[in-house]
């Protein structure tokens, strides 16, 4: 394994920055998610308005794997509608569990791509995932509340 | 410079990446010499069969190595009799053995369970079962900020409430050696029993039942050179005639009738099923290579190891140590932090450089809630750990940082 691969430039980067981790007031939908085997813990908070990702927020503890992907995460899913959201989702579990390789496939996950070789390194796959599947719960959970209301109002 | 015990390893001699193997995770499992795993061979190679079963001359050989090993364990531990040894598969099931079937039937509403902060999920989860069960309260005895049990916690903590006080001898995060003595006395002042969570003492340093007084102890083989899947649990025979078996079904019976069954006495009572005889062998074989080596040897070895390692680490700035301040009541087991960088990323670069050590929480939620930690790294030594292994840590201990773009 060459650690170059694995903790690359941007990965590092957006593990330093706290630009995306941070409190946020107002949120719609408040999620945590753990990994109970390593105690890794992050709390994903997402503002949605009319099916929109207006704003997404973590806060939490984790190594820099799980850091690094919850910040590209949501700078991938701000702004976004719920459908992009879970396309993105879908793409990036895929590209770590191999199942999507074309790189035409991958790009619409950007940065986040740098995390394509964690497939090589199976101890850390959780990590990397953690905050992806947390979003894809916090995503039912606010489209559940949406068919609720929606379905009150009708 | 390796040490000749090395040579006796043969994962040992493995490289990791490129890089030679650097093994520093013997709290969570040791490596094995040829001689143990050669017994495991030999045993399934030689002389298989069902103990206990058959009358024939195989199965009474494997009979023979089943016992010569209860035989083995029981002078090991300094027991007095052999019916006090039970082989189970791990310290884990050792311990939900005397929570299932001491706790169970011993412990009544009001009763206090007491157990110390730094316990491994094994000896707390089950206690919190029986506690839950039973309408008993489970006490902590909580360590001071250097890690150490003081005489006035165990003082306060175990009163004529207490009928269980289980313990680890030592604490497999911190390495600390708990004052088991000064517990037991209080203990049994006050009627109740001990139980020693051994799994990270007795491979480490010389553990004498009879000479502690312990009630019970338990210790997993896997942790001192022996196979996965042999662990043992010492109990005083007058306290393992009153329990009841944990598990049911063959070779733990005396007769079986259509409504009743009358149990076999100690220690098949405790032994229902075949059981791991290649392993138990295995145990036999690391039990004579730790001999070999001597406990005090393995003891002066590690406590080499400590005394080199840890001015190393204090050295370096961005390390935090935990439970690193008295050295003498320490076995080799580091617990420390690099500044910035989580356990995680620590260990997966230390991977890079071939060097093995444990991060996380080390299965002891309760403790790093204490420590205020989410997680730590751990470096664990055992006699085969050389001076050159401490280096190779430091070493790659100084680019972890920069790794992950942090200054140094
Ligand atoms: C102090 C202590 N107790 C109990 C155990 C449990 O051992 P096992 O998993 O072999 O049952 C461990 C192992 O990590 C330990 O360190």
């Amino acid at each position: 394994m060459d650690l170059s691969e694995i903790y690359t430039e941007i990965i590092a980067e957006h593990n330093k920055s706290k630009r995306n981790k941070k409190q946020m007031e107002n949120p719609t939908v408040i999620l945590k998610g753990r990994n109970p085997s390593c105690g890794d813990e992050i709390e994903l908070a997402l503002k949605v308005e009319k099916n929109i990702i207006q704003d997404a927020s973590f806060t939490g503890v984790g190594c820099a794997i799980s850091q690094a992907s919850t910040s590209m995460m949501i700078d991938l899913v701000r702004g976004q509608t719920i459908e992009k959201a879970q396309l993105l989702i879908d793409t990036f579990l895929g590209m770590i569990k191999r199942e999507i390789t074309e790189e035409e496939q991958l790009e619409i996950l950007d940065e986040a791509v740098a995390l394509q070789n964690i497939s090589n390194m199976p101890a850390r796959v959780k990590c990397a995932v953690l905050s992806w599947h947390t979003l894809e719960s916090a995503i039912t959970t606010e489209e559940g509340k949406t068919s609720e209301s929606s379905q009150s109002s009708h | 410079m390796s040490n000749n015990y090395v040579n006796d390893f043969p994962i040992l001699q493995k490289t990791m990446n490129g890089k030679r193997l650097v093994y520093l995770d013997n709290g969570a499992t040791t490596q094995k010499p040829l001689s143990v795993i050669n017994a495991v061979q030999e045993y399934y190679a030689s002389f298989n069969a069902n103990p206990h079963r058959g009358a024939y001359e195989l199965s009474v050989t494997a009979t023979q190595i089943y016992e010569d090993a209860r035989e083995k364990v029981r002078k090991f531990l300094g027991a007095e009799k052999t019916s006090e040894i039970i082989f189970t598969k791990n310290a884990t099931e050792s311990l939900n053995l005397l929570a299932y079937s001491y706790g169970m039937t011993f412990i009544n509403p009001g009763d206090e369970i007491v157990i110390s902060i730094a316990e491994h999920h094994s000896n707390i989860v089950p206690w919190q079962q029986v506690a839950k069960a039973k309408g008993a309260t489970l006490q902590y005895l909580y360590v001071n900020e250097a890690g150490i049990l003081t005489d006035e916690e165990i003082e306060k903590k175990i009163s004529s409430r207490t009928k269980i006080v289980a313990v680890t001898q030592v604490s497999n995060v911190l390495g600390i050696i708990n004052p088991i003595e000064k517990i037991v006395h209080k203990a049994h002042s006050v009627g109740a029993v001990v139980i020693v969570d051994g799994a990270q003492s007795v491979p480490h340093f010389s553990v004498d039942v009879k000479v502690l007084d312990v009630d019970f102890l338990v210790f997993s083989g896997h942790k001192m050179l022996a196979p996965m899947g042999v662990g043992v649990l010492y109990g005083k025979e007058q306290l393992l005639d009153k329990m009841p078996p944990f598990l049911s079904g063959g070779d733990m019976i005396e007769y079986v009738w259509e409504q009743d069954t009358s149990f076999a006495p100690l220690p098949a009572k405790f032994e229902a099923g075949t059981q791991n005889v290649g392993g138990v062998l295995g145990l036999s074989a690391a039990i004579d290579y730790v001999e070999k080596v001597g406990f005090s040897n393995i003891e002066q070895i590690e406590k080499e190891l400590i005394h080199y390692a840890i001015p190393k680490l204090q050295q370096l700035p961005f390390i935090t140590l935990y439970g690193c301040e008295d050295l003498s009541k320490k076995t080799g087991v580091i617990s420390f932090n690099v500044k910035d960088i989580h356990p995680h990323d620590v260990s997966s670069i230390l991977d890079a450089d071939g060097i093995a050590i444990r991060a996380g929480h080390h299965c002891a939620h309760p403790l790093m809630q204490y420590l205020g930690v989410n997680a730590t790294c751990r470096a664990s030594f055992y006699f085969y750990n050389t001076r050159e292994d401490v280096d190779a840590l430091i070493n790659a201990l100084g680019r972890v940082r920069g790794v992950l773009g942090y200054g140094s």
